[in-house]
């Protein structure tokens, strides 16, 4: 059996290594009011780590503050040993950034963009350049496309040639903004397969991302709730926390059955799923409570089936964050 | 949570489903935007439009709604031509967009005031429906506030229930919850939810494939057209395979590892997994412990993950022999 | 700072400038469109001024008179008038920009001393009214010398002989044309810049651009040279519209008038940046580039009207302007055929200027989103 979730992987990550990012009480407010508050955390070498909440929970904040584009306000992070108060540009070489927006040109060609970027990071034109390109081109299968200009390409391959043009100076480092938000399914899968490449040669990557399902990929992930961190551990320790509380029933009349199982007191809390009702109780149970089930059959409505759930992390969400 | 059963909208008599489409395109200049879709949605049903950003969600919408006129194809909304009667349609219909409609700097009751108005309600009706709608969104007492100061849950529940103060038939909903929080979005689908209990007929786009497990049917839309339409249990039923999860000490030379194996289907990772589509699943975890011990790469947990809607998709565009490209 | 990554954001500006249809109008078409058609609508010169005459005298000598003034070129004859009031009607209908009267009697009262003419003038145009008048007094006080002379069979005491150098032929256009280029060229520059920085924020490219080790002066440095490069084109191109189709003359060394023109260019394009980093919204950076650049270079720049005539105060503002240096140094390049020698001074200031312009860039552009 594979050890604790966290430490498994292709290599293993040495405990005394210092981690690639540690933020101590980073904090940023726009006019007095508060986006990021307070955030403490460290990222080890070579781990896939997500930072995961919906719009407004300060994930973009956090980031542009550990790639060095935005002053914190309070606090400090080292991001690879530098301290991003006092010197963001001293880890810039050694790090890549890949904020929300498309942050490449629409006017220049998929090629000029990706010349752009090893021209800015001192990449001499030469057999390794255009070997770095050459092994891009094959992960990001953009090379037919290579005189297109970026803005005519769609939302997919622009994230596919933005991590591209991240990646041709071999980052430490990834920071990335939601990369996967409205990409198409083929595409987002292309995307993770270079990430997983990246990780299997010891690039540590931290993304944000508000795709519950998608942050169950990371090695660990910090819930951000209204700039501050609810919960940080591994997917599946958050979700054991859970386990054994949550159940999906599926009845005649789904409406019926979640008004009755909402005034029963061994349910936390119950949502309408499609026609099913997915039921959080307060008690870990191996199955439903007997009592549960009859209230609701007495209510008029026929169960039709129950079924034990694996909490998502969705459920982990709301749980922490009382919704 | 308000009671919306009380006021139950009309909704459209005789046999006609509430909204029909019948080989709807629209071209711009070379690019089709939608090809050829067709589809009927009956009274009180919920229906997703599912696809990634680009699959033409955006353009078919504004099509039903009368807003864009299709190059070629008909559409029915609420019984009204769209090309014919684009006006009728409005009146019929609600919409709420994906940046919401509302106008920052204005507040809440004059929003609520701007929408009744366009809407052409008046006396009773008109202060009964704006107090429905303060209530839903959870902001009597708060009238006064400007609507840009609002958290992004709220705004989403005051733009819906901008969107049916004047209790239409159908509603349209573009991106209703792009990156709103859990909560938030729970309670607003439990409201979609009650609307369709009462009648209202409703198509909602999204690209969050989860989201189309509130949809009593989902549409899968790629590159303008129609892959698939039917239940989201249906959906993920026919992709009839059984998807394991593999966890081991090399995730990544197992993923080659197993996608050589020719009894699995695919094998992709996940995270620091390995996803793997099976036929058989007995036969298929033997198969894949035997091809493990054999390179030497150790074997962890290996258990049954449920299929998503995104690998639905996936499967659809592989098979129709589609593929996503810019 | 390294060549290599300010080489790389001088190339990629270079690529969206060559594909961008506006900027490439206002850097390649406006510029010779605006000099040939300013050099062809400005001039201060006025010829053909439309008079009447009214003569009551009908003598021999008040005939020599008006032919006096249909002589010098300036005045052309459209009406003669029977009655004085017909003077009226004549201004007012704009038939005629002047009126001549000469009353009756002109002739026998010139033998005895003064003999009054009246000059009437529309004066709705202020400019040209004064030249007219101007115009026909000298007219007039030559004619009246000659007439003098003539009677008293003497020659003149005092023969002022005047000529203007550089400019002989008091041709406007000559002192125009150099102006205009300094003006065009000047809000052109600020109005090209003003685009660049702003708009790469607003479209968000600036936000993964300084999360590179890229420098601000390199980012600066290398958007100002294809600029550059678009500016002094468009001046050899002034240079060759002025010499070739409004015949200026152009007396100075072409090599010192590109230099200066770096110089000049790198102030003005530097302050149309400094407002693009400052403001981060390219409406407003056009906006105020605009106000800052349109009115002080028409102005106040000395291409119009001069510096020494107008007030201290103003005389003191315009040396923060390139656009004053700059007409200066075209002017005199262009009429004077002066060298380095002589502009130093101006060489000099536009350096301090350029330098105080990409400093303040360098100093307000943040590598920060917010």
């Amino acid at each position: 059996m594979i050890g604790p979730a966290g430490t498994e992987g292709s290599r293993s990550v040495a405990p005394d290594a210092a981690p690639a990012i540690e933020a101590r009480g980073l904090t940023r407010a726009f006019a007095g009011v508060p986006a990021v508050e307070d955030l403490s955390f460290d990222v080890h070498g070579g781990e896939l780590f997500g930072l995961v909440g919906p719009d407004g929970a300060g994930k973009t904040t956090t980031l542009r503050m550990l790639a060095g584009v935005l002053r914190p306000s309070g606090g400090d992070a080292l991001v690879l040993g530098a301290s991003v108060a006092r010197d963001p540009e001293a880890m810039k070489p050694r790090i890549a950034y890949m904020p929300q927006r498309f942050g490449l040109y629409g006017d220049l060609t998929v090629r000029e963009n990706l010349d752009f970027y090893a021209d800015l990071h001192g990449l001499r034109k030469g057999a390794e350049r255009e070997a770095r390109i050459e092994r891009l081109y094959r992960f990001s299968a953009l090379e037919p496309f290579a005189g297109r200009l970026a803005g005519k390409l769609s939302g997919g391959m622009k994230q596919k040639l933005a991590l591209s043009c991240a990646l041709i100076h071999r980052p430490r480092l990834l920071l990335l903004d939601e990369p996967t938000f409205g990409v198409d399914p083929i595409s987002r899968r292309d995307l993770w397969i270079i990430l997983q490449e990246m990780l299997a040669e010891g690039i540590t990557i931290l993304l944000s991302t508000s795709y519950l399902d998608e942050a169950e990929r990371c090695d660990r992930v910090a819930l951000l709730d209204g700039g501050k961190i609810v919960a940080l551990d591994a997917p599946r320790a958050l979700q054991a926390g859970l386990e054994g509380r949550a159940f999906e029933i599926r009845a005649a009349s789904p409406r019926a059955a979640l008004r009755t199982l909402r005034e029963r007191p061994e349910t936390r809390r119950v949502a309408l799923f499609g026609e099913s009702v997915h039921v959080t109780l307060r008690e870990p149970a191996s199955r439903l409570p007997a009592e549960v089930l009859r209230a609701v059959e007495s209510a008029g409505t026929g169960v039709e089936s129950v079924e034990a759930l694996r909490p998502s992390l969705e459920d982990v969400f709301l749980e922490l964050t009382g919704g | 949570m308000a009671d919306a059963a009380a006021s139950a909208p009309p909704f459209a008599e005789g046999g006609e489903a509430v909204i029909v489409a019948d080989g709807l395109t629209r071209r711009f200049g070379d690019f089709v935007a939608v090809d050829d879709l067709s589809f009927a949605v009956e009274a009180g049903e919920i229906l997703g439009f599912l696809g990634p950003n680009g699959a033409g969600k955006t353009t078919a919408i504004r099509m039903l709604i009368g807003s864009l006129p299709p190059t070629s194809g008909t559409a029915r909304v609420a019984g009204h031509d769209v090309a014919v009667e684009p006006y009728a349609v409005r009146r019929a219909i609600g919409y709420m967009s994906q940046l919401f409609s509302l106008y920052g700097d204005l507040t809440v009751r004059e929003n609520l005031d701007l929408f009744a108005g366009l809407y052409d309600l008046s006396g009773e009706r008109r202060s009964g429906r704006i107090r429905w709608a303060l209530a839903n969104a959870e902001l009597e007492g708060r009238e006064e506030q400007l609507t840009a100061m609002l958290p992004l849950g709220l705004k989403q529940r005051l733009a819906l229930g901008s969107a049916i103060l004047h209790e239409p038939a159908v509603l349209f909903l573009d991106e209703p919850t792009s990156g709103v929080d859990p909560a938030a979005r729970r309670a607003f689908w439990e409201l979609i939810s009650d609307l369709a209990a009462g009648g209202t007929t409703i198509l909602v786009s999204t690209h969050y494939m989860e989201e189309a497990e509130h949809c009593h049917r989902v549409a899968l839309m790629n590159r303008g057209r129609l892959i698939a339409i039917d239940a989201p249990s249906a959906l993920k039923a026919s992709l009839e395979r059984p998807i394991l999860e593999v966890r081991t000490s090399d995730p990544s030379r197992a993923a080659a590892i197993l996608d050589g194996l020719e009894e699995l289907e695919d094998a992709t990772m996940f995270g620091r997994t390995v996803h793997v589509v099976v036929s058989d699943e007995a036969v298929a975890r033997e198969r894949i412990a035997a091809a493990l011990e054999r390179e030497g790469v150790e074997l962890g947990e290996v258990r049954r993950v449920r299929p998503t809607l995104e690998d639905v998709f996936v499967s659809l565009v592989r098979k129709s022999g589609g593929v996503v490209a810019g | 700072m390294t060549f290599g990554r300010t080489l790389a954001i001088a190339r990629k500006e270079a690529l969206q400038l060559r594909r961008d249809p506006r900027s490439l109008t206002l850097g390649f078409l406006i510029p010779p469109f605006l000099i040939v058609f300013f050099g062809y609508a400005i001039t201060f010169d006025v010829d053909d001024i439309r008079l009447a005459v009214w003569d009551a005298d009908r003598t021999q000598a008040s005939a020599r008179l008006v032919d006096a003034f249909v002589a010098s070129g300036y005045f052309r004859v459209v009406d003669r008038l029977e009655r004085y009031p017909d003077a009226t009607e004549a201004l007012q209908s704009g038939d005629a920009l002047a009126v001549l009267a000469i009353p009756r009697g002109y002739a026998r009262d010139l033998a005895a001393g003064p003999s009054p003419v009246q000059l009437l003038v529309d004066g709705s145009d202020a400019n040209t009214a004064t030249i007219a008048i101007e115009y026909a007094q000298g007219i007039a006080s030559a004619h009246s010398r000659r007439v003098t002379l003539a009677e008293r069979d003497a020659r003149p005491t005092l023969v002022p002989d005047s000529r203007a150098w550089y400019n002989p032929s008091l041709d406007s256009r000559n002192m125009v044309v150099p102006g205009l280029v300094a003006v065009i060229i000047s809000i052109l520059a600020a109005l090209l810049t003003a685009l660049t920085i702003a708009r790469e924020w607003e479209r968000g490219t600036m936000e993964q651009l300084v999360s590179t080790p890229v420098t601000r002066l390199e980012i600066v440095a290398g958007k100002l040279a294809p600029y550059l490069a678009i500016g002094l084109f468009d001046v050899l191109l002034a240079v060759g519209i002025g010499t070739l189709l409004f015949d200026v003359p152009f007396r100075g060394s072409l090599l010192l008038l590109l230099a200066m023109t770096s110089v000049f260019l790198l102030a003005a394009l530097g302050f149309g940046m400094f407002l693009s980093a400052a403001l981060k919204s390219q409406v407003l950076a056009t906006q105020f580039a605009i106000v800052a650049t349109y009115l002080p270079a028409l102005l106040l720049s000395g291409f119009i009207f001069a510096i020494a005539n107008m007030p201290r105060v103003l005389q003191l503002a315009t040396y923060l302007f390139p656009a004053r240096y700059y007409v200066t140094v075209t002017k005199a390049i262009f009429l004077k055929g002066v060298g380095i020698e002589v502009l130093w001074p101006q060489a000099l200031l536009l350096s301090a200027l350029a330098s105080l312009a990409i400093a303040a860039t360098v100093a307000v552009f943040r590598k920060e989103v917010a």
